[in-house]
């Protein structure tokens, strides 16, 4: 019986080793095609093993740097500040929706929860935001549509609140003299960290890989994040050298175009691959509260 | 406070106690008002010739003539198709997978080593999209795609100019789709797989039961509510896509759309690059609305066969 277990407990090693082994090595694939010598790639193409080294790609990106480190500004200001508006607007209306108590409180959970079942979708959306409010070209636009608060989160904190914070303890807050503003902020908030931090990191990570927003409201390269840059790349090599102070002409000429894509995403999933272990406890049990019935 | 209250209604001072939950709420629901229930009024649009010249609101009526035109072509037939079934393979390998993938895992008792595959499972899922893209380019680049130079000369085969033939790309966005995703879902089972009793198992051991029949009667059956719940999930939102994998992974290239277009990829060309508005917004109308009624009716079923299980 042992020797059959053992058996499982192999072919188990086989086949996480095997699936791991495929999520890491893409990105070894393009961290190794970055540091390659363009006239490598041409003859061999992208390889865990090139035949010539060369930081030329991370040179051409540092001429660059003006675009790319405004970009990475966009990215880090809107995470900041969206993930902080965020978590305020979501608690603020996930508190009062939490309440037995509240006149009214059922009709209102229940507009949060229509936002989940039926939508207007890209064209009405995309019409109000540009037609109703012009927030085209506008910071608001990397940050508000879509992304700011959604219901499916009001509806997990709510239940988060009901769940752990007694009905009686806000009564007596309440008796003693707590405003209702007081109660939030001394008792609500502090005794829901953990909601907060997980509804926080998965915001944040939302923000910090938001490429819609980009794609659909904005043109103007100076509100582009660090996605949409690495998304217009991608379809336009030249987009770079057209809108920082790299200039053209020979440098453009001599650009290891190839090597660049990689360098530039690189670039781009540095970030997340450094941060990941500090939050990743976080993410994995995040990842469960979600799932498990919101 | 007391003399006072004394003089109003007793009705309204209790009201009035709520007033500051009320004010709480106001940013949330003004948000939903501007985000999710004008746009729902805004699928009126698609019984209309958009013109903005003459505004959105003030554009005249046409009835369902958009609606006619987009089922006159050809790609409300093959967006549906593609939509549809893109994502019953989706949720039947996706959750399979899964779900082999987390009984694997719930058998590794080294805890690092079970630390260790968990992490990195779930790194496909951190990274965005585009991300994604470039690494399947690094794959798939026709003249320095790891495949075309590398592995397809070792097999002695000719090299495949991947982003012009569509007949491949259903397998590659399943490929990347379940790459992106299982470790996901994964982690999700196995949350749901800690939870069982070890006692059970403990009592099959001693009944000689094997560790393939203890998965068929004890694990899986265990874990069917939250089998349920996601497949429920999924299947309420099949008539919707993940937009980035089906435009930014096949780098939006032209020739593969008979196999990459989906509803989300033809509304967003329709606006965004064709200018034609009122199809798109018909094409957006006939997903939401149907969209709808496939999350209440998958809803309806479940209850019936078991509440607990429902949604709502």
């Amino acid at each position: 019986m042992a020797k059959a277990y053992r058996g499982w407990r192999l072919a188990a090693h086989i086949v996480l080793g095997l699936f791991s082994l495929s999520c890491i090595l893409p990105f070894i694939l393009m961290f190794m095609a970055s540091i390659t010598d363009d006239n490598a790639i041409v003859n061999d193409g992208y390889s865990f093993f090139p035949s010539k080294f060369s930081f030329g790609a991370y040179e051409y990106l540092f001429q660059a740097s003006d675009l790319i480190l405004r970009a990475y500004g966009v990215t880090v200001l809107v995470t900041v500040v969206g993930t902080a508006a965020s978590l305020l607007m979501t608690s603020l209306l996930a508190y009062p929706l939490s309440r037995k108590d509240l006149p009214g409180g059922k009709i209102m959970a229940f507009i949060v929860f229509f936002t989940l079942l039926f939508n207007g979708g890209l064209v009405p959306t995309y019409m109000v935001y540009t037609q109703v409010f012009h927030i085209q070209n506008t910071l608001w636009a990397q940050i508000v549509p879509w992304l700011l608060m959604n219901g499916f989160n009001v509806l997990l904190m709510r239940s988060f609140f009901i769940n752990t914070i007694p009905a009686a303890v806000i009564e007596s807050a309440s008796i003693d003299g707590a405003g209702e503003f007081t109660i939030y902020r001394r008792m609500i908030l502090p005794l829901s960290l953990p909601i907060l931090a997980t509804i926080g990191l998965f915001q944040a990570l939302a923000f910090w890989n938001d490429w819609n927003n980009g794609l659909v409201f904005v043109n103007d390269p100076n509100v582009l994040n660090l996605q949409n840059v690495l998304n217009q790349i991608m379809s336009n090599i030249d987009f770079l050298s057209m809108n920082s102070n790299m200039g053209t002409g020979e440098a453009l000429s001599n650009m290891p175009r190839e090597t660049f894509r990689m360098a530039i995403a690189v670039i781009g999933v540095v970030p997340i691959l450094l941060a990941y272990p500090f939050f990743q406890r976080y993410f994995v049990k995040g990842l469960t509260i979600g799932a498990v019935k919101g | 406070m007391h003399t006072k209250a004394k003089a109003i209604p007793k009705r309204r001072i209790h009201l009035r106690r709520f007033v500051p939950l009320y004010i709480m709420m106001l940013p949330g629901i003004v948000y939903l008002v501007i985000n999710n229930y004008l746009p729902m009024f805004g699928l009126a649009m698609a019984f209309k010739d958009v013109n903005f010249a003459k505004g959105i609101w003030n554009s005249d009526w046409v009835g369902i003539k958009n609606f006619t035109y987009l089922f006159a072509t050809s790609d409300a037939f093959i967006i549906t198709r593609n939509t549809l079934l893109y994502n019953a393979v989706f949720i039947v390998l996706g959750l399979g997978i899964a779900i082999a993938i987390a009984i694997l895992l719930n058998e590794i008792r080294h805890k690092l080593a079970q630390r260790f595959y968990q992490s990195v499972i779930i790194l496909p899922h951190l990274i965005s999209i585009i991300l994604v893209s470039y690494l399947v380019y690094a794959l798939l680049s026709p003249e320095t795609g790891l495949l075309n130079k590398t592995v397809l000369p070792m097999l002695g085969l000719e090299p495949i100019s991947w982003y012009l033939e569509p007949k491949y790309w259903p397998y590659i966005l399943t490929l990347v789709h379940i790459w992106k995703g299982a470790g996901y879902s994964c982690i999700v089972f196995l949350a749901a797989m800690i939870g069982i009793d070890r006692e059970y198992y403990e009592a099959a051991e001693i009944d000689g039961a094997s560790k393939w029949m203890q998965i068929r009667k004890i694990t899986l059956p265990m874990i069917t509510p939250i089998i349920t719940m996601l497949a429920l999930l999924a299947v309420g939102r099949i008539f919707y896509s993940d937009f980035g994998l089906f435009y930014q992974v096949p780098m939006n290239s032209g020739s593969l759309y008979s196999t990459t277009n989906v509803i989300d990829t033809y509304v967003f060309r329709g606006l965004m690059q064709l200018g034609n508005i009122g199809m798109s917004a018909a094409a957006g109308f006939y997903q939401s609305v149907v969209g709808f009624v496939l999350v209440l009716g998958s809803n309806y079923i479940v209850r019936k066969f078991n509440k607990e299980n429902a949604l709502f």
